[in-house]
């Protein structure tokens, strides 16, 4: 469904996102709040991070302004498109006394248009969609919410210090997974920059079409391929992932573990930010008439409560806890899944606050690799 | 009743909303354990097969996973509980004719068709009887068949006479098929064996050439049970040695992560995984 791409200005990209909001999509896209560029409603293109950038390091995330008018200068911020197909709580049922009819509560938020998402975010729905959508069950509301949605995509042409996306195979540049590309082709200084812009759905294409632009030219196409070789050359990290999956599995007693157990807070900050982990609990709460109400809300495996079973929980100690995350991610993730459950965003370097990088622990144990004995005997003690 | 078409029991509902079901039987098998006979408030049954597991809401407290201690098509559906926590509690005090919440089946299950021939040796640790229960009712009902077991061996270990559940099965299997119990402290009274499960396997009448064993309780019972069946000769392969474990689980469904365990979502993969499966994730603590 691939088109020939155009190039529009600001005024276009204003235009683009009237007629989704025409459409009877809700508009979401990054603008900032509190300190930090987050996805946020908008009714145009004025609340888009004009000129700001972003400077992230373990544990460390602050923004400043160069008075630039791009308006994609920036990274990842803290939230990805998660919390709009997943919600963070959604109430999946309720039922009443006494005879406790159970009546679903549908799910009827309107369909969302994410405005810059980033390539590593179409791979991480990509990969939240693997885990909610199994061969034997579907979560409802993740089913029709990603369904529903609009994707426009931004490239990514300022990757940050904590970014990994390139050894992950998730970006700087998008293939698939969006209804719009866009890549910003700066201006110089203060000037405005244009977007080359090009469909990737039969949506995407009708909203272009609708666009005054002209069509891309090879050189407009040759100065993106430029931009993300450049941001792919400043990636800030990266993630051997030769043999991960069961260089992990053979290193559960390294005594690395011990070492990151003793940084780790426990937090659950990493979870939090990252785009694929779709842990959930399920609660009930009870009104004063009695109508009980049963809610999904995210889980964290940092969380002791995460793996109590009777007697008590399965991973007491922080260090099992944080090689759980770890060994899910990056191993048990391609036995259930068929992928890694890393989209190398750094987000979860970013925001925790002990700093704790997930690219160092990851080399840590690979050069470690073997240091304890870890495959015990069948029936050892 | 007749085994029930698997399209009845095809909810509209999705995957996190239960049935509700109405309690018609319940008995008390130990201080803290109680098994609830539980039928369909919409007529409707619920197809499953021993070894699997519903998740049962006790309204306005919560949902557990428990497994199924009744036996496919005989009777009402039966789930046996031990009182550990609020939701138990709940379901455990659960009068006649209260309703409950019902999601499932779920996991797998012990696979008994692949027992033709064979020496069932069936061992259980306390509440780990519940879902070997329908398996031995199964088998035993088959032994002697072409396609059923040869013979079916059960071993029961409880912490205390007390703590011994299903005592009127116990009775009526051991009239069709081997059954030893023994209890880890006696009590007045008690003339039984006492002492840890493993010793009865080892005393046991079976022959490991043709033994298939299936073996659930807690994970430290089930190490020492399976490391005693591999010292008699029972084969640790993956049709010869079956485990049931046990992880949080929050949806049955392999969606909300709880019961995450190594390679395996146990609520889809499990409960009831092969031995070789088992083997490393039974010796790996924490994981």
């Amino acid at each position: 469904m691939m088109s020939a791409g155009v190039v529009i200005g600001p005024d276009e990209l204003e235009q683009l996102v009237k007629a989704l909001l025409a459409r009877g999509y809700r508009a979401l896209g990054p603008v900032v709040r509190d300190g930090a560029i987050i996805l946020g409603e908008v009714e145009g293109t004025a609340e888009l991070p004009k000129g700001w950038q972003d400077n992230q390091a373990p544990g460390s995330y602050s923004l400043n302004q160069t008075g630039s008018h791009n308006l994609f200068d920036w990274a990842v911020g803290p939230q990805s498109v998660k919390a709009e197909v997943f919600p963070p709580r959604s109430t999946i049922w309720t039922a009443k006394p006494p005879g406790y009819v159970v009546e679903e509560v549908p799910d009827e938020a309107a369909p969302v248009a994410v405005i810059g998402a980033r390539p590593c975010d179409l791979a991480g729905l990509d990969v939240l969609g693997r885990a909610l959508v199994n061969g034997s069950a579907a979560d409802p509301t993740f089913q029709r919410r990603s369904g529903g949605a609009f994707l426009v995509v931004a490239e990514c042409t300022h990757p940050a210090n904590t970014c990994f996306c390139v050894s992950m195979g998730t970006g700087p540049g998008a293939s698939h997974g969006f209804d719009v590309r866009l890549t910003e082709l700066p201006g110089a200084g203060t000037e405005d920059p244009r977007y080359l812009a090009l469909a990737g759905t039969r949506q995407g294409r009708e909203l272009l079409d609708g666009l005054p632009g002209r069509p891309a030219q090879p050189a407009d196409e040759a100065e993106r391929v430029n931009l993300l070789a450049r941001a792919a050359s400043r990636m800030g990290r990266s993630v051997d992932n030769a043999g991960l999956p069961e260089l992990l599995a053979r290193n559960l007693s390294n005594p690395r573990w011990d070492d990151v157990a003793e940084r780790c807070l426990a937090c659950g900050n990493c979870t939090a930010v990252c785009p694929t982990c779709f842990c959930a609990n399920f609660e009930d709460t009870t009104d004063l008439q009695g109508t009980v109400r049963r809610q999904r809300t995210w889980a964290s495996c940092s969380d002791l409560a995460h793996s109590y079973v009777h007697g008590g929980p399965v991973r007491s100690s922080i260090k099992s806890r944080y090689r759980q995350w770890a060994t899910h991610k990056f191993s048990w993730w391609w036995d259930q899944f068929g992928t890694s459950g890393c989209i190398g965003c750094g987000r979860c370097i970013t925001w925790c606050p002990a700093g704790i990088d997930i690219t160092e622990e990851i080399a840590a144990l690979r050069a470690s690799d073997g240091a304890a004995s870890t495959t015990k005997g069948a029936g050892e003690r | 009743m007749t085994l029930a078409d698997p399209r009845l029991a095809a909810s509209t509902h999705g995957p996190f909303t239960p049935s509700v079901f109405h309690v018609v039987g319940r008995a008390q098998e130990a201080p803290d354990v109680v098994t609830l006979a539980l039928e369909s408030a919409e007529g409707r049954p619920l197809p499953f097969k021993p070894g699997q597991f519903n998740m049962l809401t006790a309204f306005g407290v919560g949902e557990v996973p428990i497994s199924i201690s009744s036996r496919p098509g005989h009777g009402p559906l039966m789930h046996t509980i031990r009182e550990v926590g609020a939701v138990t509690r709940a379901l455990c005090r659960a009068a006649l004719g209260s309703p409950l919440g019902v999601r499932g089946p779920f996991g797998t299950d012990w696979g008994l068709d692949d027992f033709a021939q064979s020496d069932a040796v069936v061992v259980a640790g306390g509440i780990g009887l519940a879902p070997l229960r329908g398996a031995v009712q199964a088998l035993l009902d088959r032994a002697g068949l072409p396609m059923g077991p040869r013979r079916v061996v059960v071993l029961v270990g409880a912490r205390t006479p007390d703590q011994l559940i299903f005592k009127r099965d116990l009775e009526d299997w051991s009239r069709r098929g081997q059954v030893a119990v023994t209890v880890d402290m006696a009590e007045e009274g008690w003339e039984g064996n006492v002492g840890v499960v493993t010793h009865l396997v080892d005393q046991a009448a079976f022959d490991p050439n043709r033994a298939m064993a299936l073996v659930c309780g807690p994970e430290v019972m089930m190490r020492f049970a399976i490391q005693a069946l591999i010292e008699r000769g029972v084969l640790p392969t993956s049709i010869r040695l079956r485990v049931s474990l046990e992880r949080n689980m929050q949806c049955g469904t392999g969606l909300c992560g709880h019961c995450q365990l190594g390679p395996y979502i146990l609520c889809k993969s499990g409960p009831v995984v092969t031995y070789p499966q088992a083997s490393r994730l039974l010796t790996e603590a924490e994981l």
